[in-house]
């Protein structure tokens, strides 16, 4: 808290233009940094101190020893699967995402093509619905007596229907299918919005080289896209350690907790079971420090490239 | 030649063929969702691809089992707070931030800045006791109150703010105008797409938003339209039409504001890293 307070404001003689200005800023700014301190950094630092602590909510005491929490949280299998699940999400899930928005970019990025505009607003749209809304419609589909096993059995791909929402591995499958289709034409915006600072007349001397799309894609895009490609990978990565909406309403975490999420797990720490506070701050806290440590180490391999 | 022309039309006819692919799975669910509100559960599960009849039904099946009067106007009312205030919080801490910018301001500017990289979920316990010990449980103050300021949105106006002349400001002066004058007279107007296109971000984040809602929205009375549509399927018997009703209804603003301001939209994603 205690660096929330600007710079100190000497009392001086005269109010120069120039003090006038300059105190005008800080009186601008002061509202909405205060606001970032007391709702961001300072939860921060008593999610810290709650998670050495244990008890009922209203009489939390700190636990002996203090990282009682920490300790309990290797023992707990849910916990564990929660991560597991959660990294799981996060390593499959991104990569297919990315690879996929920065293909899209590049062909909807062609002068050329036509109806551009039409397949961009169609691979943008999914970013208009609602995380709850979608994942209702997902789980709509993919009942078990729902259309995508009435379809896959029609078109002869499935002899029997598959038990998506209750079979571990094809629960995991539901939710990736469900972030792809979200959020692809989300980061396909970064880049398409990236790439319209590339000279397009590279794009043209290299087909006249005899390039095709997807040495330009190699060549060109990916290493000038880089800066955007990073912040979409820290951006993807900071979220997707945070699912919470596609694990309570798509999958309810089932079955037997085999697709819940860190913070769905924390949800359910605070709320509906005997309410821990303290566990659910020290669950809480990993996430925080996986989020830190995955973009340093995201920032750290994106500049060596 | 002949064989590199006809290789060159069939990369364009599988070029094609993959985007028109992708699009249809991008549309479909939304598109499927909206005319399943028409259908009723036989109807959907069967995977009827176009409209039926149902919609009176269905809709007069969620009015009487869920409150959306109620949630519709929690929804509304709490989102378009968020998007008023917010943007006016925002707007002026980064128009603080570049206009004045010195080396102390510049230091506050990146500490604020490593708040974008603190997890919602990660202050989730302190905020609900914060919340719970000043009795803003239910309201709509604390529905938006801890996402007012965000860095996003302060980061978005300060490299806005940038490409304000300062012959403008100057100008301002002389003319007499003090500098929230010069702020609201000046930069305001002249910033509309900006604040256009943090107005649609900003809506859609509000809108959709369900953690936060759901920890600190925890009575009926206080229900918004995402919890409303959540708890439709949370009977033995489900009702698909019903749900489907309850997605559509849900989705129908930011679809929308999509359509309308695609634009506004899709410059506000990739403001983040202009």
């Amino acid at each position: 808290m205690t660096n929330a307070t600007p710079a100190p404001k000497k009392k001086h003689r005269f109010w120069t233009m120039e003090r006038k200005q300059s105190a005008a800023g800080w009186a601008f700014l002061t509202p909405a940094t205060l606001m970032i301190f007391v709702f961001s950094f300072y939860p921060m630092v008593q999610a810290f101190l709650t998670s050495l602590k244990r008890g009922l909510p209203t009489a939390l005491t700190y636990s002996d020893p203090l990282w009682r929490n920490y300790q309990r949280m290797l023992k707990d299998t849910v916990f564990t699967q929660s991560v597991a699940n959660t990294m799981t999400y996060l390593i499959i899930q991104v990569p297919i995402m990315l690879v996929l928005a920065v293909i899209f970019a590049t062909l909807l990025n062609n002068k050329d093509l036509k109806f551009r505009g039409l397949f961009r607003t169609c691979i943008f749209l999914p970013c208009a619905t609602g995380l709850v809304a979608y994942s209702m419609i997902f789980r709509t589909l993919f009942t078990y007596d729902g259309m995508v096993n009435a379809l896959l059995m029609n078109i002869g791909i499935l002899s029997e229907p598959i038990n998506w929402l209750n079979d571990p591995f094809y629960a995991k499958v539901v939710i990736i299918v469900g972030l792809v289709w979200r959020w692809t034409g989300y980061n396909m915006i970064f880049y398409l919005s990236g790439m319209q600072s590339i000279d397009y007349s590279i794009y043209e001397a290299a087909r006249i080289d005899g390039a095709n799309q997807f040495r330009q894609l190699v060549n060109i895009t990916i290493p000038l896209l880089k800066p955007i490609i990073l912040v979409t990978a820290i951006m993807s990565t900071n979220g997707t350690l945070q699912l919470f909406d596609e694990s309570v309403n798509l999958t309810r975490g089932g079955p037997a907790n085999m697709t819940i999420t860190m913070s769905h797990y924390i949800y359910n720490t605070m709320f509906t079971k005997n309410p821990n506070f303290g566990y659910a701050a020290a669950m809480s806290f990993v996430i925080l420090i996986m989020v830190a440590v995955l973009s340093a180490i995201q920032t750290k391999v994106g500049d060596k490239r | 030649m002949r064989e590199g022309a006809f290789s060159k039309k069939a990369s364009r006819f599988c070029m094609y063929a993959f985007l028109i692919f992708a699009s249809f799975i991008s549309v479909f669910p939304l598109y499927w969702a909206f005319i399943s509100a028409c259908n009723n559960t036989q109807q959907i599960l069967g995977g009827r691809m176009i409209p039926s009849t149902h919609l009176i039904e269905n809709l007069t099946n969620l009015f009487a089992q869920q409150d959306v009067w109620r949630a519709m106007k929690n929804s509304f009312a709490t989102t378009l707070l968020q998007v008023v205030l917010s943007l006016a919080v925002s707007s002026i801490a980064g128009y603080g931030f570049e206009i004045y910018h010195d080396k102390y301001k510049d230091r506050v500017m990146s500490i604020l800045m490593l708040a974008m990289m603190v997890p919602f979920v990660a202050v989730l316990v302190p905020l609900f006791q914060m919340f719970s010990k000043v009795g803003l449980l239910n309201t709509w103050v604390g529905f938006f109150l801890p996402s007012l300021s965000t860095p996003f949105l302060i980061m978005y106006f300060r490299n806005s703010a940038r490409t304000f002349p300062k012959d403008t400001i100057e100008a301002a002066r002389i003319d007499g105008l003090n500098e929230f004058q010069i702020f609201i007279k000046m930069f305001i107007p002249m910033m509309k797409p900006t604040y256009a296109s943090a107005a649609t971000i900003t809506f859609m984040n509000a809108w959709n938003s369900y953690l936060w809602p759901k920890v600190i929205m925890q009575t009926p009375d206080a229900t918004t339209m995402p919890m409303l549509v959540s708890n439709l399927m949370s009977g033995y018997v489900i009702d698909y039409g019903v749900v489907m009703a309850g997605v559509t209804l849900c989705s129908l603003p930011t679809v929308i504001i999509f359509f309308i301001l695609q634009k506004s939209f899709t410059n506000g994603v990739a403001g983040a890293v202009k």
